[in-house]
């Protein structure tokens, strides 16, 4: 301690360890900054933290169980409420993972407007998370640049699938529909405003002394703990393991496009913070050749069984009818089998794990979430932290309570 | 494509003792003869069915052995067949390696009237929470694992609400008295 200690009688000395007290103090769940309704028991001795335990669960309500319940098909919107930031990666997980099981094959360019809307998707989940985390420390101005950027992005999803946050784009067999005239040019069009929006983020907060100094050093995981612990997405590459599902087993033709993987070494909020700062950059870029590429074609796989046929076909050709009779009253039949889809979420590792042992309703569909693994690490990265510093670790692992709880 | 009919099903390899394709099920039953019980194939995913006694030392062996490197546990999840099925559920590991980029799925199959499956928290800690999901949605019981409590429902809650016999909105009606 700097103070001069000359003018304080003694008894007010600055007490600079342990109480050999203990006091349990229970965290949420309606903490603001415990992002929906997490409850966390923790132990402090003074303000240092000695121990953490999570309570989850308060957002239960059965969604693996309702899978089974419901035709495929239908188990789409499930997936909007999981991750509620990142939608159109939950949809995406779940469709593949029955298109495998069905074995189809998704036009390129239904691929290619996947890719796109899922990186922007990505850009809006971080850009919620920027918000949120800079507002748990302290910074609110920049929750306010954050989501003007996001409004963008829910727009452009808006105006594809008709929904903000549960967009439900994708289906079995490809998208709903095709992304509507004049799309490309407005992707165009955010996609030339945001790197100057991310300067902007970053002259708000990155060289901020404050914020700085709350997230370095805070939250440490080494490499080694953190893939024991399950850490996947920009939290593991926040501990400097460059590990993507994108690249390590690539979906939808990621392997086709040119993009990094931001890695820092840090391990800790900071590092996170970074790679999520620069996990944009890329997304961009990724948009942007997605963009390129984009041909005219069919949106739709050629498995009439599977795919409601298009509205004019429905009106003019009797097979067209009966088809989309079938599959809407009854549903289409999946071959016995497993799958486990895993795929780069804005958060990590999202794996659908699918069974079927035939006919139109799923055996068992279970979601490895990111969040809930992520979140499971928690109490090792607290230990010895101060409790002002849990709320910058949770902010950091960026959890969505809803793919928690599910 | 058209999509194919349930009764022809996936073009399934079913491999008993001796006669395994996948490198790491030949590994597997070259370290110990007990420890494969069937390999499956299919949809490019290679399942390994593994006697519910061996399963920590299975994982165990495939974490540290060079070549396989299973380092990332991705997921640990229950499956309930249905109540006359036998055996009845299912513990499916799904195993990742951080260096070779590869997956393989590993399955202990569990009888009804002895659900314990031995915990594998001491080869990944990542399984901690993961087994603590699956005794509460299914009641399987995972030996030595530090912690085991529901996680996701209430410390009360009566049932097992993902086995199938659990209806879905639950036992009796809703009430507010």
């Amino acid at each position: 301690m700097s103070v001069s200690t000359a003018n304080i009688p003694p008894q007010f000395e600055i007490v600079d360890q342990p109480l050999d007290t203990q006091m349990t103090i229970s965290m949420g769940p309606q903490h603001p900054s415990t992002h929906g309704v997490l409850r966390l028991e923790l132990v402090l001795d003074g303000e240092s933290i000695v121990k953490t335990t999570p309570d989850i669960g308060y957002l239960h309500t059965g969604m693996e169980k309702l899978f089974e319940y419901r035709k495929y098909q239908q188990g789409i919107v499930i997936t909007d409420r999981m991750d509620y930031l990142n939608p159109l990666g939950n949809n995406l997980a779940y469709v593949m993972a029955v298109e495998k099981l069905l074995q189809i094959e998704i036009p390129e360019r239904a691929q290619i407007i996947r890719v796109l809307t899922c990186e922007l998707q990505r850009i809006a989940s971080h850009l919620v998370w920027l918000g949120t985390h800079a507002l748990d420390i302290g910074a609110m101005t920049v929750f306010f640049y954050a989501f003007r950027e996001r409004e963008k992005i829910m727009n452009l999803i808006e105006a594809a699938s008709g929904g903000r946050l549960t967009p439900s784009y994708f289906r079995i067999g490809g998208l709903m529909m095709d992304i509507p005239a004049g799309f490309e040019r407005r992707v165009k069009q955010f996609l030339d405003d945001f790197p100057k929006a991310v300067e902007e983020f970053h002259t708000l907060i990155t060289g901020n002394r404050i914020f700085q100094k709350r997230t370095q050093g805070v939250g440490y995981i080494s490499a080694e703990d953190a893939i024991d612990w399950g850490l996947s997405g920009p939290s593991l590459r926040g501990s400097g393991v460059a590990l993507d599902i994108r690249r390590a087993n690539p979906y939808c033709g990621y392997e086709n496009y040119d993009f990094e993987i931001p890695t820092e070494a840090d391990c800790d909020v900071w590092a996170r913070y970074l790679v999520r700062m620069r996990e944009m950059i890329e997304s961009h870029k990724i948009v942007s050749q997605a963009l390129a590429r984009l041909k005219p074609g069919s949106v739709k796989a050629d498995a009439p069984k599977v795919v409601l046929p298009d509205r004019e076909a429905m009106k003019t050709h009797m097979d067209a009818l009966i088809h989309h009779f079938l599959i809407v009253a009854e549903g289409f039949d999946v071959p016995a089998g497993e799958v486990y889809m895993p795929i780069e979420s804005s958060k990590g590792e999202l794996g659908v794990y699918v069974q079927s042992t035939g006919g139109p309703k799923p055996a068992r569909v279970h979601f490895r979430g990111p969040s809930f693994v992520n979140l499971s690490a928690l109490p090792h990265m607290s230990r010895g932290a101060m409790v002002a510093d849990i709320v910058a670790i949770i902010g950091s692992i960026d959890i969505v309570l809803g793919e928690i709880d599910r | 494509m058209e999509p194919q009919n349930p009764q022809t099903s996936q073009p399934e390899k079913e491999l008993h003792s001796g006669t395994a394709s996948s490198p790491i099920a030949v590994a597997l039953q070259r370290e110990n003869g007990a420890w494969v019980s069937k390999v499956v194939e299919a949809l490019g995913e290679t399942t390994i069915i593994v006697p519910r006694e061996h399963i920590a030392g299975v994982c165990a062996f495939l974490k540290t052995t060079s070549g396989f490197e299973f380092n990332f546990l991705s997921d640990l999840c229950g499956f309930d067949r249905g109540p006359e099925e036998a055996p009845r559920f299912e513990v499916n590991y799904h195993l990742f390696s951080t260096t070779k980029s590869h997956r393989v799925r590993i399955k202990v199959l569990v009888n009804e009237d002895d659900t314990h499956v031995p915990s594998v928290t001491g080869v990944w800690r990542t399984a901690n929470w993961h087994e603590r999901e699956t005794y509460d949605l299914f009641g399987v019981i995972f030996d030595n694992h530090p912690d085991l409590r529901r996680i996701l429902l209430p410390d009360d809650w009566q049932g097992y609400a993902l086995r199938k016999d659990f209806p879905l909105r639950g036992y009796e009606p809703y009430s507010l008295e």
